[in-house]
């Protein structure tokens, strides 16, 4: 199959999370990536949860093979004196350079852009930093909770009689690393037209705040500090999740017209108390609509959530099953998507993993090699593509410059 | 080489500028095929090139864009409403030329609030503005054969065109890929829905919240007591204009491979559960869904199931976790000496090994984790959000403060990165603080160079100097309701 980015070679040094994303978005849609990693440091999410049948491993973590899909894996001790010859050559035959390290780690490596420019002049070198590369708070490590609560979604979620809740995973991180894909396939056309390189300084906490900006604009024009508010809408109601029948089941709705409220109460057997004055209008539903919330979940309760997603949306009214981890591995919808993929792994075996939301019609993304264990790759990507030869890979491995 | 170069300030330009061989060449990829093979056989190639391209793409320049950004030479015609308007929003940072088009009256996106001055009102609506900054905008009934007929005329210059109408609707008004790509056959189209063009659900309705639903992050979400939350500030549709911009970039370079455009299906669904990769991941290894634990993590299989990651502060909330191993033991013991200062650290604290634990921190005894978040709830109510988290950088301990967006306009770190745009709304008579783009680039200017277009406001330069169109025929397709 054509791939869309088959010709682009990416020197991956990145760890975590919103580094390893940035790469794999452009390995899975055919660029060449051979990520870095040294045993003497493990990358912190090799030993983050899930892992597979709850048994920790340097190579059972599917949080780690998520994010590593479609890559080579090697190992390279960057503090080893050897390294850096090593460096040279990956660097040379990269297009782009991805890090994410705290600042100043690539410098005390001797893998500042202006180090690496140096070995290649044309180069395309991104740092997705927590905070960015400058800065007073530049040099505070940071995980995923850290900086959704820095960046404003912690605070403004939840409920407001109760105390906020952790953002789970890793959610600026997300929006970094896909900014930062983007902005490396418009550096590498920025290239091809004039022959230069770039280096791009990408924050996460910022990437996760553009995403906030409405309410920062309403703050700046209307001095209103965005609250949490549960899952109330500000100009719309009913609006929320629904209790449904089973445990711990739910399903979101949303009404936003008179006809859809109809067609909902119609759904729900048009009962009585919908023709009521107080929800017969979008105010008297807004002004009542915690009453509102509590007639409708009468209904909810009786059918699954999946019946209430279904009849909703047949009649025409926004709902979704709010689905678990589990659910996703049913969803019909995702399922004719193409949504998984599944791959078999050197340790683990069989494991299912996430495409992206973007389907190409000619060169969709393919997902075709399992993350790596920790340095499978080492033997084929110092030979075959970095061109070390037998002798020089076996004296290299042996002075522990691979560690 | 010109660092100016190459410019698009209109083929009227008196004296051509001065091209060097390699420029030319890299110039000429720009060029269809067709008219690639027509210039190689003149005399002054460089010149006729530059002409060339310019009779193709002669419109009038943004006011105070820079010449050379990322993308400058590219057009895009933007027909999403909130579905995708980031996507546009992000070629726009990068230069491309977006043009949004709207059908006569405004797009329907206006309506969403807040608004500026609380005036809900189509040219103050903030929503908007956040999201089609870097865009002009002309309005066209696409639906009518006129409008149909103009937006083709327009499609020929384009490199990209957005939408995120039904499945099936640009099809139905003859504006399919299939028929886009006839006209150009080098146009990459990017159709955002919520569910994608294909699939049982691809009819259904989104909404933020049931995006949210569906993508498994609301399931774990708030309080274990009551229903799963979604995020205070619509997030869906801005997963979905980023991952479809990633799309889009993803299709143009291969475009420079092949010479062919192709068509991008996204869907919101998927783009959000991008955002948490973590999570489906738990079911298929250890057959585990995460539940929602409020301020706390669920651990499954761990002798202390619940760990605290929110915390009350005297005036919020800060965010700390407690871990250990080579990751977690400066900071506990940075934050363990803090905390002795007023007394409050106990004794396991002082004379815990943290590395002799994993990251997870899960071998400590559940008596002494109790009485370390007993000390940490105690300390943490006798400061400040903004004293915990000077001390922290100080100190160097992962602590954050759960920002309100009045803190993130004070952050004295955003502040030094220059963080804030400063974007001038002239009608308002007033100038609006917008977050600027999150990339900082060596070479090129990233920056908000225009606010979002009122309703119609390039209709002249557009249709009128770009197309030609005269002042009379204007007036017609205005009274015949097409722009």
């Amino acid at each position: 199959m054509t791939r869309a980015l088959e010709d682009v070679k990416v020197a991956d040094f990145t760890w975590v999370v919103a580094g390893p994303l940035c790469v794999r978005i452009l390995a899975d849609f055919g660029a060449q990536v051979i990520h870095v990693e040294t045993g003497t440091r493990l990358d912190p999410i090799r030993y983050t949860p899930p892992y597979k049948d709850n048994i920790p491993g340097t190579n059972r973590s599917g949080y780690f093979h998520n994010y590593n899909s479609n890559k080579y894996g090697i190992t390279l001790n960057l503090k080893h004196p050897k390294a850096a010859e090593i460096a040279r050559r990956l660097i040379q035959w990269a297009d782009i350079v991805a890090e994410n390290f705290n600042p100043g780690v690539m410098q005390r490596v001797g893998l500042s852009y202006e180090e690496v420019r140096e070995i290649k002049p044309d180069i395309i070198m991104i740092s997705l930093g927590s905070k960015g590369q400058t800065g007073p708070q530049a040099h505070l490590p940071a995980f995923g909770a850290h900086l959704a609560a820095l960046s404003g979604f912690t605070a403004t979620t939840g409920w407001a009689d109760r105390d906020p809740p952790v953002i789970f995973g890793a959610y600026t991180d997300s929006i970094a690393g896909r900014f930062g894909a983007a902005t490396l396939l418009a550096a590498l056309d920025y290239r091809r037209r004039t022959g230069k390189g770039q280096y791009i300084d990408l924050s996460q906490s910022e990437a996760g705040i553009e995403f906030l900006a409405p309410p920062l604009l309403d703050y700046d024009a209307n001095r209103r500090i965005l609250e949490r508010h549960g899952n109330r809408h500000p100009s719309t109601a009913p609006h929320g999740a629904y209790r449904c029948r089973g445990e711990d089941r739910w399903c979101a709705v949303a009404v936003f017209t008179d006809e859809e409220w109809k067609s909902m109460c119609k759904v729900m057997g048009n009962p009585s108390w919908a023709e009521e004055d107080r929800f017969a209008t979008f105010l008297g539903r807004k002004q009542n609509e915690e009453e509102l919330d509590h007639l409708i979940e009468q209904w909810t309760m009786n059918h699954s959530a999946e019946e209430v997603m279904t009849l909703l949306q047949e009649a025409g009214v926004s709902a979704g099953v709010v689905e678990t981890a589990e659910d996703l591995h049913s969803d019909p919808q995702l399922k004719h998507r193409h949504h998984f993929w599944v791959l078999e792994h050197q340790e683990i075996g069989h494991s299912t993993y996430d495409s992206t939301g973007s389907h190409l019609s000619k060169t969709p993304a393919e997902l075709h090699k399992a993350a790596h264990t920790l340095g499978e790759d080492n033997y084929y990507a110092y030979t075959q593509i970095l061109g070390l030869s037998d002798e020089e890979f076996v004296d290299l491995l042996e002075q522990g410059v691979f560690d | 080489m010109d660092r100016r170069y190459p410019t698009r300030l209109g083929a009227t330009q008196s004296s051509p500028p001065t091209v060097s061989p390699l420029c030319w060449l890299v110039l000429s990829d720009y060029l269809s095929p067709h008219i690639h093979n027509r210039v190689t056989k003149q005399t002054n190639p460089g010149y006729n090139t530059y002409v060339a391209k310019h009779e193709r793409e002669l419109f009038i320049y943004p006011v105070n864009q820079m010449e050379e950004s990322l993308l400058s030479p590219y057009r895009a015609l933007d027909l999403t409403d909130e579905k995708g308007s980031l996507c546009g929003r992000i070629l726009g940072d990068f230069g491309v030329d977006v043009v949004k088009v709207e059908p006569p009256g405004g797009d329907p996106s206006r309506k969403i609030g807040p608004f500026y001055h609380d005036i809900p009102h189509p040219e103050k609506s903030l929503h908007w503005f956040a999201y089609n900054a870097n865009k002009r905008g002309i309005t066209l009934d696409i639906e009518s054969a006129d409008g149909r007929e103009l937006f083709k005329r327009l499609v020929k210059s384009a490199d990209f065109i957005i939408e995120s109408f039904s499945p099936g609707y640009m099809d139905k008004i003859g504006l399919g890929y299939a028929a886009l790509s006839e006209v150009n056959p080098q146009i990459i189209l990017t159709s955002i829905t919520p569910f994608g063009q294909t699939g049982p659900w691809r009819d259904y309705r989104g909404s933020d919240i049931a995006l949210w639903a569906l993508s498994s992050y609301m399931y774990v979400e708030g309080d274990a007591d009551r229903a799963p939350v979604q995020f205070g500030s619509p997030q869906s549709y801005l997963h979905a204009g980023l991952e479809a911009a990633v799309g889009t970039l993803t299709a143009f370079h291969y475009r420079r491979l092949s010479g062919e455009g192709q068509w991008i299906d996204v869907s919101a669904q998927q783009a959000l559960i991008v955002a948490n990769l973590q999570n489906q991941q738990y079911w298929d290894l250890t057959r585990f869904s995460p539940v929602r634990a409020g301020p706390c993590v669920h651990r499954s299989g761990v002798k202390w199931a619940y760990q605290r990651r929110v915390w009350q502060c005297q005036d919020g909330f800060v965010c700390f976790i407690l871990m250990a191993g080579a990751t977690g033991a400066p900071g506990n013991e940075a934050l363990t000496e803090w905390m002795d200062i007023d007394g409050l650290a106990p004794e396991c604290m002082k004379h815990m090994d943290w590395t002799a634990y994993d990251i997870r921190a899960d071998e400590i005894t559940v008596e002494d984790y109790e009485e370390i978040v007993k000390a940490l709830t105690t300390f943490f109510s006798r400061h400040t959000k903004a004293e915990l988290y000077q001390e922290a950088i100080r100190r160097r301990i992962p602590l954050y403060p759960c920002s309100t967006v009045e803190n993130l306009r004070n952050d004295p770190h955003l502040e030094e990165r220059s963080y804030w745009a400063q974007v001038e709304h002239p009608e308002l008579g007033e100038t609006l603080i917008y977050p600027r783009p999150c990339m900082l680039l060596s070479e090129t200017p990233c920056n908000i160079w225009r606010r979002a277009p009122l309703i119609g406001e390039h209709n002249q330069e557009i249709y009128g100097e770009e197309l030609g169109l005269s002042t009379a025929e204007m007036v017609l397709l205005k009274q015949g309701g097409v722009i």
